[in-house]
């Protein structure tokens, strides 16, 4: 009877971490700020999955989830900033022109 | 179609889903209760094949054709975007000098951690039917693994270690040997994906029949997937770069052209 309701509460306060670590994902405005705390937020899925249980999941969220997702995503933002500064310096060019 | 019926329709729709999801909510066994159908069914198969590991049990062995399903997606998806990501025209390499500051205690830690994360890899591939892990994961450490090394600024180093001509053919060889293990399933056995091989004693290193050969086959595709789909990514943050217009009368839109047309 107490091991059950440890265990709820432990899936209770995994279960809300993960609830506050979605809101901060979703709340943080600038993208690459953003990566850094889906990286987080996939941790604390992963201490969810091993919470409830199934370790095979969590080995692969704290692979997937925290690192090779948020390393893609912050790639891209570089792309996209780079590919911009370039616009800019074509355009800036002309300009001069 | 006025505005008042597609409102009407909307509604309609939203409250038979209501209805449905509520029916489906209540008729569903209590979380965490003790009534579990396909957990008994599946736990007394594993048991018949003396696979420690429930979960790789059921993906590689009650399941086989699912994976396969899965595994090829994935390498589809990996090859779509090394296909979207190469240089294309206008686009050119560049080398990428080694330039930037890493933090000692940084680069201590990659020493440190690079061997690490490449035998722990190894060990989950290799226990993927004994304890928790397996292919997949196995695969996914390794590859993160050896990211490890750009992290520790050391580009050059990464590429070295990783020729990458090596994982795209060890990504299609995967998949390759997981059907292969699986049409011998179907030769020797009685189906497709059937556990042909004696299975040995529970939780023994070798045991389970075919579980670790696909769990190898699966590490194989997963980890040469991650490895060319962040080699595509870090290739295009890092050495391709769009040509320099040198002739300001070319536009970019006359160039497309030149490149649909050739």
């Amino acid at each position: 009877m107490n091991d059950g309701v440890l265990s709820n509460l432990l899936i209770g306060v995994s279960l809300t971490l993960v609830l506050v670590g979605a809101a901060a994902v979703v709340f943080s405005h600038h993208p690459s700020k953003q990566a850094v705390v889906l990286s987080g937020y996939g941790l604390l899925l992963t201490i969810l999955f091993v919470v409830l249980q199934a370790p095979d999941v969590a080995l692969s969220q704290v692979a997937i989830g925290t690192a090779v997702v948020p390393l893609i995503v912050v790639l891209a933002i570089r792309k996209v900033s780079d590919i911009r500064a370039e616009h800019r310096g074509i355009t800036d060019g002309q300009e001069e022109k | 179609m006025t505005r008042r019926i597609r409102l009407i329709v909307l509604g309609l729709g939203i409250v038979a889903f209501a209805v449905s999801m509520a029916l489906a909510f209540t008729g569903m066994p209590q979380f965490g209760g003790d009534l579990h159908a396909y957990r008994d069914a599946a736990v007394a198969a594993t048991y018949a094949h003396d696979t420690a590991n429930a979960v790789s049990s059921i993906n590689f062995d009650q399941r086989g054709f699912d994976t396969f399903g899965e595994e090829t997606i994935l390498f589809c998806a990996v090859i779509g975007v090394a296909a979207l990501l190469r240089p294309v025209y206008r686009e050119r390499r560049r080398e990428v000098s080694e330039a930037g500051h890493v933090l000692e205690s940084t680069n201590l830690l990659v020493y440190f951690l690079f061997p690490l994360t490449v035998v722990l890899a190894v060990n989950v591939l290799a226990h993927g039917a004994v304890t928790p892990g397996g292919g997949f994961q196995g695969g996914v450490i390794l590859s993160t693994g050896i990211h490890l090394l750009y992290v520790g600024g050391r580009y050059s180093l990464l590429r070295k270690l990783r020729p990458l001509a090596w994982f795209h053919q060890g990504e299609a060889l995967g998949v390759v040997l997981f059907g292969a293990l699986g049409i011998t399933g179907a030769a020797l056995g009685s189906a497709l994906f059937a556990n042909v091989i004696p299975q040995g004693q529970l939780g023994d290193f070798i045991s389970s029949g075919t579980v670790p050969l696909f769990n190898i086959a699966v590490g194989m595709t997963v980890c040469s997937s991650v490895i060319v789909l962040l080699a595509s990514f870090l290739d295009q943050a890092l050495a391709i770069r769009a040509e320099r217009v040198s002739d300001p009368g070319r536009t970019p839109r006359s160039g497309y052209e030149e490149g649909s047309a050739s």
